[in-house]
């Protein structure tokens, strides 16, 4: 028998989720994607802070004014004379709060929703997959614009819209894994064992589905910032003085034959944020992927 | 001049980790209506020198030596030269009848199509020979189930109509890759004995690539026994199976329960299979060999011939004198 | 036989399976597919039982179905006196203890997230979670010992072992609760052959160790006889002979024990050439339309026609072999 010393000296495990960082951080173009959107993200944060503007304060001495360092407006005005990089950024907080907040509600229901189906199985899975169907029949945009109107443009009612359309892949994708991972032989053997049904679901299947379902927030996140954008876009996103970038794209395309710059910069910003959550996603999807063990 | 000649065989692999040396030094004859048996577990990289002879390697492999066919290297033809040849005049069949065959095709199509890219025949007279092969192969009813597709038959049936498409072109060397591992031994049974009664009436060349001994033994008139790549013992069946000189080929005949023993100890070999990564840079199999010296570590023992038993070569630095199994436990 | 107690005793156990019916018409016949249609043995104290029996023929359903992992649909199945078939969820529990399994695929059974001492310690803490930590893995170390594993690996994870390995933790998972049955589904079927010899090897002296019973599961017969005591040969979910591992090799009296045991290649290459083989004919038939009477007759070189007619019951031929055949 080992002595308490001698535990110390004991081989630790490379466990699965190791092996799956270290695949990640080979993975060169998620790891820059990783970095530019800590960066995108604090920026955000602590950005408005530092700059001389605020992001609602008109500069009279530079309307529409273009990009310069002279008078700090480092990525030009817009037609009210507001700086468009503190803009940015405080839009960028509102976009990637709604991001986050929409995707967690929405990953949440989904999970639920498809272990459950998919755990029962049978005619409650079959019911609650036709519901997920119907859900993906109903025209989300038509919908939102109605939900919009009737219940207003509070920060929280566009989350719940949004997050109302979202929650379908994710239950999709878990229903699927938990029925693979039902007819896993360790689950056959933990039930040969006598281990109850609840601990078998936390023990054995939820920690398998983690890997699907990071990989899967990943993907979701950008669909809703987009969705997010979109609504803004048609105006019924966020409301005035709040802005998000879906709000600054839509300033920006109504000047942008005169004054390009303010939709360049937020569609940019926009842009590189979507592309570095795909990356990340391929390359945590490369990562986790089973076949590479 | 034997029909097929491998000289020095090697196979590599370009991976992450560095290159792997899959098969390493592999040399055999084959003379018309002769079985050659490769034996080996997992990892013994006894599929891969098949798949290098037909050009079947993944891309990052690549083939050393040479593998002379009715004269011609196989190694070193252009994809072109080499069509003509494989399903033509070396043919293959595969383990796994279950993913071998196209599901999207019927058993027709897919025979039909051999004939006619290798003897320019048509599609009726493609069809004629087909059900003939069928029939060849015992296949009930040949002409109804020829236009069936593949998942209507059983694994068997499957593994059958896999032989008949092999030996369509009337090959002269026919290479089988554990073609009855997936199966029950009752087929298994049938479908050696189709083998044997098919390679008398063609004289066909048999390459038979299995970890199963006692179908070797069934089947072969030459054997080779590889472990971590290279070669540790070859020579006649005879010589194998009644005098095995290599430590490993006497832990693997003495690993396996027969019929006869009783509830004895088994000889268990001690150890896992290599890591082809990372194998010493002596003999492969030292690591589990009990009769392992300190040099058979360090320094590879190169593939000698027997003074004593003609035509058996081994790669071992102890004598055959030295091996001895252990005297088996009494009932457990 | 003797008059020992049987530890478990299965008498007609059936497990049927409905089939989506052909047609779409609601008065179609539901298809059946007779997975074990009545099975009926013993298993004794300390001793192994060895199911031999192709693809098919429902060896691996049998297994899970004295587990109640799948419901037997008739049948009894009775465990030291107390019929289990149809009893409440709690009685089965505490039979969990007492009766354990061992898988076919060493590395699928074990779940890839856990290390392979939390793996080894579940079933104690299934049974017996009173039992404070210190001792259940003092437990799990003892296990680890005796089946060849050494303490440092506590902390690793299943994809770091080899198959073997892996067996090795399946068969220390299932001796940790001390059992008084394993049933063995296909233990070395997935392993190489020296591995399997050392697999066999560990579980025959395990079983020695701790008088375990065993119900050994394979298609190989040489294996499922060099291991077990007493020998049951199945076919599409029958029984074809019940005898003894001596019976069985040397005087094999059901025509389809002695076509698997002429299957059987030996590496024998004088013995291999010369012969004399009972091929089986035909094929094997679905188990859905199975052949009326004997459910051999359709590829049995004996068969008579009244072989379409009964049944044929295990019957005692000696005192070592029972035998389902209405003509030997």
């Amino acid at each position: 028998m080992l002595k308490a010393n001698e535990i110390e000296a004991l081989v630790q495990g490379r466990s699965l989720w190791s092996d799956a960082r270290r695949r990640f951080m080979r993975n060169k173009a998620a790891l820059v994607s990783l970095c530019l959107l800590a960066f995108t993200a604090l920026a955000c944060v602590v950005g408005p802070w530092l700059l001389p503007h605020a992001f609602d304060s008109a500069d009279w001495d530079a309307m529409s004014a273009a990009p310069s360092w002279k008078n700090a407006h480092f990525w030009g005005t817009d037609d009210a004379g507001r700086d468009l990089l503190v803009r940015c950024l405080v839009g960028g907080r509102v976009s990637l709060t709604v991001g986050l907040l929409a995707t967690l509600a929405s990953v949440s229901l989904g999970i639920v929703w498809g272990a459950t189906a998919g755990f029962i199985g049978g005619k409650v899975d079959s019911l609650m997959m036709r519901i997920v169907d119907m859900m993906y029949a109903i025209p989300y945009l038509l919908i939102a614009i109605l939900l919009v109107t009737i219940l207003g443009r509070e920060f929280y009612l566009v989350v719940l819209t949004i997050t109302v359309f979202s929650w379908m892949d994710m239950a999709r994708v878990v229903r699927g894994q938990t029925l693979s991972l039902r007819s896993m032989e360790y689950v056959e053997a933990a039930r040969a064992m006598g281990v109850s049904t609840t601990r078998i679901i936390f023990r054995h299947i939820v920690p398998n589905l983690l890997g699907v379902v990071v990989i899967y927030t990943t993907v979701t996140v950008p669909g809703v910032i987009l969705t997010e954008s979109v609504l803004s876009f048609l105006g019924l996103g966020i409301q005035e003085p709040m802005t998000s970038w879906g709000v600054l794209i839509q300033d920006g395309a109504k000047a942008m034959e005169v004054t390009p710059w303010i939709l360049l910069f937020p569609a940019g910003l926009l842009s590189v944020t979507l592309y570095c959550f795909n990356f990340i996603g391929d390359g945590l999807r490369d990562a986790l992927d089973p076949k590479e063990r | 001049m034997a029909l097929l000649e491998v000289t020095n065989l090697s196979v590599q692999f370009d991976t992450p980790d560095g290159a792997v040396t899959a098969v390493n030094g592999l040399s055999f004859e084959l003379d018309r209506g002769q079985t050659v048996g490769i034996v080996g577990e997992s990892g013994s990289g006894k599929s891969q020198t098949v798949l290098a002879m037909m050009g079947l390697l993944a891309s990052n492999g690549r083939a050393r030596g040479s593998a002379l066919f009715d004269g011609q290297d196989l190694l070193s033809l252009s994809p072109k030269a080499l069509n003509v040849i494989r399903g033509n005049r070396v043919a293959m069949i595969f383990q796994d009848p279950m993913t071998s065959l196209n599901p999207y095709l019927t058993v027709e199509r897919q025979m039909t199509e051999v004939l006619e890219l290798h003897k320019g025949i048509t599609r009726a007279q493609a069809r004629v020979r087909a059900v003939q092969a069928l029939d060849a192969v015992k296949i009930p009813e040949a002409a109804r189930r020829l236009g069936m597709y593949p998942h209507e038959f059983s694994g068997g049936m499957r593994q059958r109509v896999m032989i008949a498409m092999a030996l369509l072109c009337e090959p002269d060397v026919l290479i089988a890759d554990e073609p009855t591992t997936a199966l029950d031994v009752t087929v298994q049974a049938q479908i050696i004995a189709l083998l044997r009664e098919l390679q008398r009436e063609h004289g066909t060349a048999i390459v038979m690539i299995t970890h199963d001994l006692g179908v070797v033994a069934g089947l072969c008139d030459k054997v080779m026994v590889l472990y971590g790549g290279r070669v540790m013992e070859q020579g006649s069946a005879e010589s194998i199976f009644y005098q095995p000189t290599h430590p490993y080929t006497v832990g693997l005949l003495g690993a396996l329960p027969r019929i006869g023993q009783d509830g004895s100890t088994l000889l268990a070999i001690p150890g896992a299979p290599p890591n082809m990564a990372h194998l010493p840079p002596g003999c492969p199999f030292s690591q589990r060999c009990r009769w392992a010296e300190p040099r058979c570590v360090s320094q590879r023992p190169a593939l000698t011939a027997l003074p004593e038993q003609t035509g058996v070569l081994r790669a071992c630095h102890l004598s055959p004198r030295q091996i001895v199994p252990p005297v088996e436990a009494g009932p457990a | 036989m003797n008059a020992r107690t049987p530890l478990l005793s299965v008498r007609d156990l059936q497990v049927h399976f409905e089939l989506a019916s052909d047609s779409p018409w609601p008065w179609a016949p539901t298809r059946v597919l007779k997975a074990v249609d009545g099975l009926s043995f013993d298993i004794f104290p300390g001793e192994t039982l060895g199911i031999v029996g192709e693809s098919g023929c429902g060896k691996s359903t049998l297994a899970r179905a004295v587990l109640n992992l799948i419901p037997a649909t008739a049948g009894s199945i009775v465990w030291q006196g107390q019929e289990m078939r149809g009893a409440s969820s709690s009685t089965w529990h505490a039979l969990r203890k007492s009766v354990q399994m061992i898988f076919q695929d060493p590395l699928a059974s074990l779940d890839p997230r856990m290390t392979i001492g939390q793996i080894i310690a579940e079933p104690l803490h299934t049974h017996l979670p009173q039992l404070p930590q210190a001792e259940v893995m003092q437990k799990v170390r003892a296990m680890m010992q005796k089946v060849g594993l050494t303490e440092q690996q506590i902390n690793r994870y299943p994809h770091e072992f080899s198959g073997g390995q892996c067996q090795r933790i399946g068969i220390a998972r299932a001796l940790v609760l001390e059992p008084k049955l394993v049933i063995c589904d296909e233990p070395v079927s997935a392993l190489d052959v020296s591995i399997q010899a050392q697999i066999i090897n560990l579980l025959m002296e395990l079983q020695a160790q701790m008088g375990l019973a065993l119900v050994f599961i394979a298609h190989d017969l040489a294996v499922v006889r060099h291991i077990s005591q007493r020998v049951m040969v199945m076919y599409l979910g029958r029984s074809m002979e019940l005898a003894g591992k001596q019976a069985i090799y040397q005087s094999p009296r059901h025509p389809y024990t002695q076509a698997l045991l002429s299957a059987i290649p030996t590496p024998d290459p004088r013995r291999e050439r010369h012969k004399a083989q009972q091929l089986l004919q035909g094929e094997l038939p679905s188990p859905i339309d199975p052949p009326s009477g004997c459910i051999f007759r359709t590829r049995c070189p004996i068969a008579i026609a009244a072989c379409a007619e009964h049944r044929p019951e295990l019957r005692a031929l000696t005192t070592e072999t029972e035998v389902a055949c209405d003509v030997v």
